[in-house]
């Protein structure tokens, strides 16, 4: 094994003023506590304490303070928003942690040990080698049915996920079909009921026995929750109406794929449309080939 | 006074990453050396793990003595509990404590359950326990020595209860598993 060159050893940054990823020793030891329980107990969410970080709620303060208490001078960071590497969101989280901590940092998904996510998981079939961040700004999945967080919480240790079974019934029943395209809720290990973070229904079956390990931040909320590796994740649904992810029917309009998410993208002021992959390094790739 | 990481930022996140992958991937070995001069009764990987986890907000119990002890309480920082029910972070360089004995949580918050880092004599993959659930895509093989006699036994009582449990990390020199309490272990047939 090599040794490690600090990367942030004096002279080596731009940064001296801070900690290697931004955070302080002790917090990251308390968001690191909470990881393992949260790796522990698939699908509960941990309360933490979540620190202000210099950008604002609902900008992935969550999503960031997980990936600086995992992350080191080794790993290879991605930071997609929606898919797509080049957004505001994406470009200043990548470069906060390629300051703050010198990693190295891609758009690939395929060279990524640690992919920070906002709403969606990339196309590409993740590895053992990488861990997914997802940024959530709710993580409560009964919050629209219960208010009150201390009676969430007895739900939750009670298992009784009635609320949301009756609220996709009644769904169903109006409409014929869940009313929730994205951030629909699933089931995981049989056991907790959890806001997958607003990944559209498309993404929810990658969740299931998947590879790589997935951690959820929310800074607001202060909660961490996770997925391991290879663990059941069951979108919520009734045996006679099974849970079907849904996709735009085109076809990518830059490279062509009929099997990626497609965002609808408005293309001239005469109502024209256009359909474009919404993971970007999968579509160069494709384009590429 | 024997040193703790040499360098305290990269030592812990090293040791975490660790942790973090033996605990996603229950049976599956991980190496953590990054403390090569410890007191005699200390494992590095034990040791390692207690360092990048507990602090003076966490309760710890340990079995140590002497050097050692005073090894812990100097560089963790953590206060050091008699009762083993109240601890956080337990190590258990001797005799493993029941299982039963220390804290599983309550059904709301099962986070607040104990972690026990327990030294053990050897750790071998590929041969052992079946190890089943997640983190595990088929079946992991596990085989720990120095274990008391009745472990499996304990384990299934603390496997019942879940979401409530007890977290074990077993360490064996710089080896280290983790068996988290939503583990399955079946002995060998």
């Amino acid at each position: 094994m090599n040794a490690i060159t600090p990367r942030n050893a004096p002279g080596n940054t731009p940064e001296h003023a801070y900690n290697f990823a931004y955070l302080d020793e002790a917090t990251k030891r308390m968001i690191r506590r909470a990881i393992l329980k949260a790796i522990a107990i698939p699908g509960h969410q941990i309360p933490f304490g979540a620190r202000e970080m210099p950008l604002p709620y609902g900008w992935g303060t969550g999503g960031i303070q997980v990936t600086a208490a995992i992350l080191g001078p080794r790993d290879v960071l991605k930071v997609i928003d929606q898919g797509a590497d080049d957004t505001t969101n994406a470009v200043s989280i990548r470069r906060f942690f390629a300051r703050v901590a010198n990693v190295e940092t891609t758009t690939r998904t395929a060279e990524a040990t640690i992919i920070q996510t906002r709403h969606r998981i990339p196309e590409r079939p993740l590895t053992e080698g990488q861990v997914m961040v997802f940024q959530v700004p709710m993580p409560e999945p009964l919050f629209r049915l219960e208010p009150r967080l201390a009676e969430t919480r007895r739900l939750h240790a009670l298992g009784d996920y009635s609320l949301a079974q009756v609220r996709l019934y009644e769904d169903i029943a109006r409409q014929g079909e869940s009313g929730s395209a994205y951030n629909h809720p699933v089931m995981v290990g049989g056991r907790y009921l959890m806001s997958p973070s607003p990944i559209p229904g498309f993404d929810n079956p990658k969740l299931h026995n998947s590879p790589a390990l997935m951690l959820f931040g929310a800074g607001r909320e202060k909660k961490i929750y996770a997925v391991p590796p290879y663990t059941e994740v069951r979108s919520l649904d009734f045996e006679d109406h099974p849970f079907k992810p849904m996709r735009a029917p085109q076809c990518c309009s830059a490279c062509g794929s009929a099997t990626s998410y497609l965002d609808e993208i408005v293309a001239d002021d005469q109502g024209g449309r256009i359909f474009v992959c919404s993971d970007t390094d999968h579509c160069a790739e494709t384009q590429g080939q | 006074m024997r040193p703790a990481f040499n360098d305290p930022v990269f030592g812990a996140q090293e040791s975490f990453r660790a942790l973090m992958e033996a605990m996603a991937r229950p049976g599956r070995i991980q190496r953590c050396d990054v403390l090569p001069d410890l007191p005699e009764a200390l494992a590095p990987s034990a040791a390692a793990a207690l360092l990048t986890l507990a602090d003076a907000e966490t309760a710890v119990w340990t079995d140590a003595t002497g050097e050692a002890r005073e090894w812990i309480a100097f560089h963790t920082g953590a206060p050091l509990v008699a009762d083993a029910s109240k601890a956080q972070f337990l190590l258990a360089t001797g005799t493993m404590p029941a299982l039963a004995t220390l804290d599983a949580g309550s059904d709301e918050t099962p986070q607040d359950s104990a972690t026990l880092i327990l030294q053990c004599e050897t750790l071998a993959e590929g041969a052992g326990w079946r190890l089943s659930g997640p983190g595990i895509e088929h079946e992991h093989r596990l085989g720990a020595a120095g274990l008391p006699a009745d472990f499996t036994a304990q384990w299934a009582a603390n496997r019942q209860g879940f979401p409530c449990g007890v977290d074990l990390v077993l360490c064996a020199g710089a080896r280290l598993a983790a068996l988290p309490r939503s583990t399955r272990i079946e002995e060998a047939g």
